[in-house]
């Protein structure tokens, strides 16, 4: 069985960066961000895409990066954690898992934090029902979900307080 | 990840023609891969034998959803989220859309195809039922030209299918002149969200004057491919509504199915349960 | 009392870290020249090994290959015995055993070849149940499959059931149910002959596995360093089985003078890593027909799986709670733990109680039908009060007030109201709903003389600076620990928590503050990090730097002086087992725990009567804690448990074939998602406990006893059907339900 010296160039914008990757075709995204890119905030917890711990945003939605091979990153704009935050200053969503006690291992957090993200660039005015069912391919075993439900009902209201 | 990586290839054909060139030339070699929601838990669990895919993925042509006058071709690179976003099929065709909702996450709806999902041929997929409720037809393209069949013929076994290795699903074709005005779905699996299913039920019925003028019934993960309960139809089909109809009906149903004991639930159960669901859509019917 | 800061939700403090994605652990982290460790795993339940095998097609040259003969030290996980092996020579007793461990640099080939390593073995029959356990269909761990038993004596339990007015009898039993921690467990191991050996990695216990590595080394102690890397839960299941992982790792790292980087992925992780103990207990009640229980005879099974690890001691857990918060005058508890060939089980949050609580709150419902009376009835007329003893005859000097918890805890979820308008509304419908509670109590710290064996140590510094610095080896793993120890230090110093550091947990720099576990973190460890933090303060003012009542503002100057003058400013606290605190653990009776945690928790489930699916749709938790120390923190220790529990309860289901797990996956073995919590609302009462920090006792287990029974109550009072295990998966639940329709 040959080697397949089959890595390829991918080009792609990495949290709003045009890099580019050498990475085998079907290597896993999570991988590829994790060892290539050097992004160790995008999260395995599951290898299977159920629990969402390796969650990042590619062209908009959420995916799991477990499920997607490199090569279809190529082309494609991509936000991890490290993209939430901008330079020092925390978005709405992450100071409020700080606040209201989001976050408590931290590792289901990355993931947690861009469904939450891309929830309320979705809907904006979201209700509780609403958080229960965007965050439902997320998995917390630490905080039994109700600090993550007030952290982005508080990050809602604050992105209104801002707006 | 349980697989040797470097030694799985993916291409990327640059456009429908040549990707069913590929395909032509070299039958069997290149599994399609769309969006890899199945195939890659395969691969992290290292129980993937093929080694060589023809990503399909960035075919926009096959991910349009096409409102016509008379039927809606839904492309079968459609995502659960294309599905669920499109006014038609929630208007027209609620069931596709319950499916596509109860798939998985959010983010694996952004990335699941209904292609896929029909190819991955699991008894346990969750958009199968609906389709075989609107008596769905498949469309097959290849280099050869196109072909449809009724989906309802498409799976003759478990994971065995209509399709040749040089073949691709093209589109899936729902007519808009099927009216069944009563519709149900319910996909059992214990949690409220990213459940496997253990028993999934889909029907579609029309009642005139107390009788069921027209009725279809459809379940996945009672038998070894997604199942068109049809003794159960005809038991029911023309009858007065009544709780002597349901009763046959339920044992009919119970013979026609064949669930198995499995890690995840038992054949009593999803008899017990597919048996309730036909109830519960009784119930739908009566209103 | 007033204070500053305890009592207040300060935010985490790795929160930004954590955030950000920038906490980093085991997986996070990498070491020049790094390759990666594989462990290769015995396919067969019980067998002799004749053989291994190298398939042909993989340059083994290019792995390096550690069997058993490659230990320096001892071939075992040192813990309470001696008796579980690192990797298995001759034989095998439980499938996924660890045999041979492999390293490469390339991960995927590394893959590759542990596929590629065949066993010989000859198969030997195994044994998969507690009943052929106890039967000795096969004797497969010491004289007689017994890791352990005790025998809890109160009264004359005998005589008692001979003069009773009624029996009551149950057998309830609990499932093995997995941690599941969101990250996988996961080690990287340097070792040389010029550092010894250093570990990093996912960890609740880091002298645990500096213990285990001494031995399995043969090295002295100041040659192996162990440091907890940023962990993403625990719960318990990173309590033992980390030095198994560290122990393979530091092997490899010694054999090819590499850093070697172990992960599991999560298959891997489900099916060779500890569960909770599956259990099964038998009841034996005898209560007057007016509802007081006159005697409690209590039957208690463990399986431990193959090896002995821990089950001592959470059958010792188990056995204590056995009999609950009630004052009953006569009980008898015989429990032991049992080995089977599976995996060993472990450690998860709760260690015994949750098994023990379950089936006797259950077992309570099922009395106070018996009788005619109101389950939370039953309950009020058995609490136990101050002065009362409790099984193991520890008299509770506690201002405990049961009735009043109950009340608050009825009170909050509508309990009576429900209880009526759900037995009213149910016949017929197709959702229907129901409400029940339960009543119990948690021990915080270790069992009886067990915190004075442990001795722990907490040492402080302050700064030139006027920073503090607390070494303890008590870990982080989102309980809470960095915040909850600043808090205390701010308070007994008078800065801002800001001012605090927790050092992290390094053997090398943190002295050992036993392991991070059985509720004990706050209560004693943060005793010991007030006392501590006190001492800085003492030397300070008696060097005549701060004065006794002083600013936040002199204590920055205070320490710039002192250190000027004599140098560093340090401190250290050890723990003292207080006088009246006394054990026996030959007749096991005594003062089995410093403080207990009170409870009542309500249940509101809804159950579906054509899917036999059941949902928790609101849940209420009350406890007594001694004093909240952080809101925020404490809350969602609860809120979190109360979930682990409703999984326990309802939805986690361990599938067995042959002491093997089959649904290993996520997809398969389902914990909650956010559909699937109710409300879960959280209400502390505070009696302050004298020698817990600010009065704090520990809280992190104590969800975990009574959430399950709540459950299974209400699910009972939905449905008439009689739960007698956990979990009730719709699957039970069907079958059960078809027998209350008959």
């Amino acid at each position: 069985m040959p080697d397949a010296g089959n890595k390829i160039r991918l080009s792609c914008i990495l949290n709003g960066r045009p890099t580019t990757l050498d990475a085998y075709p079907m290597a896993r995204l999570l991988d590829v961000l994790r060892c290539e890119a050097g992004l160790t905030g995008v999260k395995e917890g599951c290898g299977e895409g159920e629990c969402g711990a390796c969650c990042v945003e590619l062209d908009g939605e959420l995916v799991n990066s477990c499920l997607i091979p490199a090569l279809h990153a190529e082309g494609a704009a991509i936000r991890t954690i490290e993209g939430v935050a901008i330079g020092e200053k925390l978005d709405e969503v992450q100071q409020a898992f700080i606040t209201h006690g989001g976050a408590q291992c931290g590792i289901c957090t990355p993931g947690m934090i861009l469904a939450a993200v891309n929830l309320l660039e979705r809907k904006p005015q979201v209700s509780e029902a609403e958080i229960r069912e965007g965050l439902a391919g997320n998995l917390c075993r630490c905080t039994g979900y109700t600090k993550i439900f007030a952290s982005v009902m508080a990050a809602c209201r604050e992105r209104e307080r801002r707006r | 990840m349980r697989s040797r990586v470097p030694f799985y290839e993916l291409v990327s054909p640059r456009d429908l023609p040549s990707a069913l060139e590929i395909l032509a030339r070299e039958p069997g070699v290149w599994k399609p891969f769309a969006g890899g929601t199945d195939l890659m838990v395969l691969f992290e669990a290292g129980k993937l034998a093929q080694r060589k895919f023809m990503s399909i993925w960035n075919l926009q042509d096959l991910r349009k959803i096409e409102v016509k006058p008379d039927a809606i071709a839904i492309g079968a690179l459609s995502t659960y989220s294309d599905i669920q976003g499109n006014e038609v099929l929630q208007r027209e065709f609620p069931l596709m859309c319950r499916a596509a909702l109860e798939t998985g996450s959010i983010a694996t709806q952004n990335r699941g195809t209904l292609g896929g999902n029909i190819a991955n041929a699991s008894p346990a997929a969750d958009s199968p039922p609906a389709l075989l409720v609107y008596d769905a037809e498949i469309e097959l393209i290849s280099a050869k030209g196109t072909c449809r069949l009724p989906y309802r013929d498409f799976h003759t076994g478990y994971k065995k299918m209509r399709m040749r290795d040089d073949e691709l699903i093209g589109r899936i074709h729902l007519n808009r002149s099927v009216k069944q005005n009563k519709q149900y779905y319910r996909k059992v699996g214990t949690r409220r969200a990213q459940a496997i299913s253990k028993t999934c039920f889909a029907a579609g019925g029309s009642v005139e004057g107390g009788r069921i003028d027209d009725v279809r019934i459809a379940l996945g993960s009672v038998a070894p491919t997604v199942l068109r309960a049809t003794e159960t139809e005809n038991v029911l089909r023309g009858e007065k509504l009544s709780g002597a109809l349901l009763k046959m009906a339920q044992a009919t149903l119970g013979r026609e199915l064949s669930p198995i004991d499995d890690m995840r639930s038992t054949a009593a159960y999803r008899r017990r349960v597919a048996q309730n669901l036909l109830g519960e859509f009784f119930e739908v019917l009566a209103t | 009392m007033t204070t500053r800061v305890i009592g207040k939700s300060v935010p985490r403090k790795e929160g930004r870290e954590k955030v950000t994605g920038r906490a980093k652990y085991a997986d996070d982290l990498t070491f020049p020249g790094m390759i990666f460790g594989a462990t290769v795993r015995s396919p067969v339940a019980r067998g002799r090994i004749l053989g291994i095998h190298f398939e042909s097609q993989i340059p083994w040259d290019e792995f390096t290959i550690v069997t058993a003969q490659d230990i320096p030290g001892k071939n075992c996980i040192a813990l309470l015995i001696d008796d579980q092996p690192c990797l298995a020579a001759g034989f095998v007793n439980h499938p996924e055993e660890p045999v041979l461990l492999l390293a490469h640099a390339d991960k995927y080939l590394l893959e590759e070849a542990r596929r590629s390593v065949r066993f010989e073995i000859e198969p030997l029959p195994a044994i998969f149940t507690m009943s052929d356990s106890l039967a000795r269909k096969e004797v497969i761990w010491g004289g007689g499959n017994i890791f352990k038993s005790y025998q809890v004596n109160k009264g004359h339990v005998e005589h008692a059931l001979r003069e009773a007015e009624l029996i009551v009898e149950g057998t309830y039993e609990t499932g093995a149910q997995e941690q599941l921690y969101i990250e996988p467990q996961g080690v990287i191991a340097r070792a040389n002959a010029e550092e010894g050996v250093t570990v990093w990695g996912s960890l609740q216990c880091p002298y645990y596995v500096h213990k285990a590595l001494v031995v399995l080394f043969g090295f002295p102690k100041d040659r192996i360093r162990v440091v907890q890397a940023e962990t993403g839960g625990g719960f318990g299941g990173k309590e033992e089985y980390p030095s198994m992982i560290a122990a393979h790792a530091a092997l490899l790292a010694w054999k090819s003078g590499k850093a070697v980087k172990i992960i599991y992925d999560r298959a891997e992780d489900m099916a060779a890593t500890t569960k909770r103990h599956p259990s099964r207990t038998s009841h034996r009640t005898a209560v007057t027909r007016d509802g007081k229980l006159i005697a409690m005879d209590i039957d208690f099974t463990l399986d431990g799986g193959a090896y002995e690890t821990l089950s001592p001691v959470v059958l010792s857990r188990g056995t204590i709670h056995a009999a609950g918060p009630y004052n009953c005058p006569n009980i008898r508890i015989r429990s032991r733990a049992v080995a089977t060939n599976a995996p060993p089980h472990g450690a998860f949050r709760g260690f015994g109680a949750p098994q023990s609580v379950f089936a006797l709150e259950r077992h309570l419902d099922f009395v106070a039908e018996a009788i005619g009376l109101a389950p939370d009835e039953l309950r009020r007329r058995n609490f136990i009060h101050p002065g009362e003893t409790i099984a193991v005859g520890q008299v509770i000097h506690e201002k405990v007030d049961m009735d009043r918890l109950m009340d608050r805890a009825f009170e909050l979820s509508g309990y009576y109201e429900k209880r009526k308008q759900f037995a009213e509304e149910n016949p017929g419908r197709t959702i229907r709903k129901g409400i029940g509670c339960a009543s119990f109590f948690h021990g915080a710290g270790f069992t009886g003389s067990g915190e004075e064996h442990l001795a722990s140590e907490v040492a402080a510094e302050a700064t030139r600076e006027g920073r503090v610095r607390i070494m303890a080896a008590s870990t982080e793993m989102g309980q809470g620990t960095n915040t909850i120890f600043s808090q205390i230090a701010s308070e007994a110093l008078g800065i801002d928590p800001e001012r605090i550091e927790i050092v992290q947990p390094d053997t090398s720099n943190v002295p050992n503050s036993g392991p991070t576990v059985a509720s004990r973190t706050s209560m004693i460890v943060g005793k010991l990090v007030e006392t501590a933090a006190l001492e800085i303060r003492r030397k300070l003012v008696e060097a005549g730097f701060l004065k006794a009542e002083y600013a936040e503002g002199d204590f920055a100057e205070a320490c710039g002086r002192y250190v000027d003058k004599f140098g560093r400013v340090t401190s250290f606290a050890k723990y003292e087992h207080p006088r009246d605190l006394r054990w026996d653990d030959e007749r096991y009776e005594g003062h089995a725990y410093g403080a207990y945690g009170w409870a009542v928790y309500v249940a509101e489930v809804s159950v579906d009567m054509r899917t036999a699916e059941v949902h928790v749709e609101d849940f209420v938790a009350v406890q007594e804690v001694g004093k909240v120390i952080n809101p925020v923190l404490a809350s969602g220790q609860i809120e979190g448990g109360v979930a682990q529990g409703i999984g326990m309860a309802v939805y986690e289901n361990v599938v067995w074939q042959e002491g093997r797990m089959v649904n290993g996956q996520m997809t398969n073995y389902i914990m909650p998602t956010s559909m699937d919590v109710p409300p879960i609302r959280v209400y502390f009462e505070e009696n302050p406990y004298e020698r817990g920090p600010a009065g704090a006792k520990g809280i992190g287990e104590l969800p975990l006893d009574g959430t399950a029974p709540a459950i299974a109550n209400a699910i009972a009072h939905a449905t008439g059907a009689n739960i007698t295990r956990v979990p009730v998966t719709p699957e039970v639940l069907s079958e059960l339900l078809e027998s209350v329709r008959a």
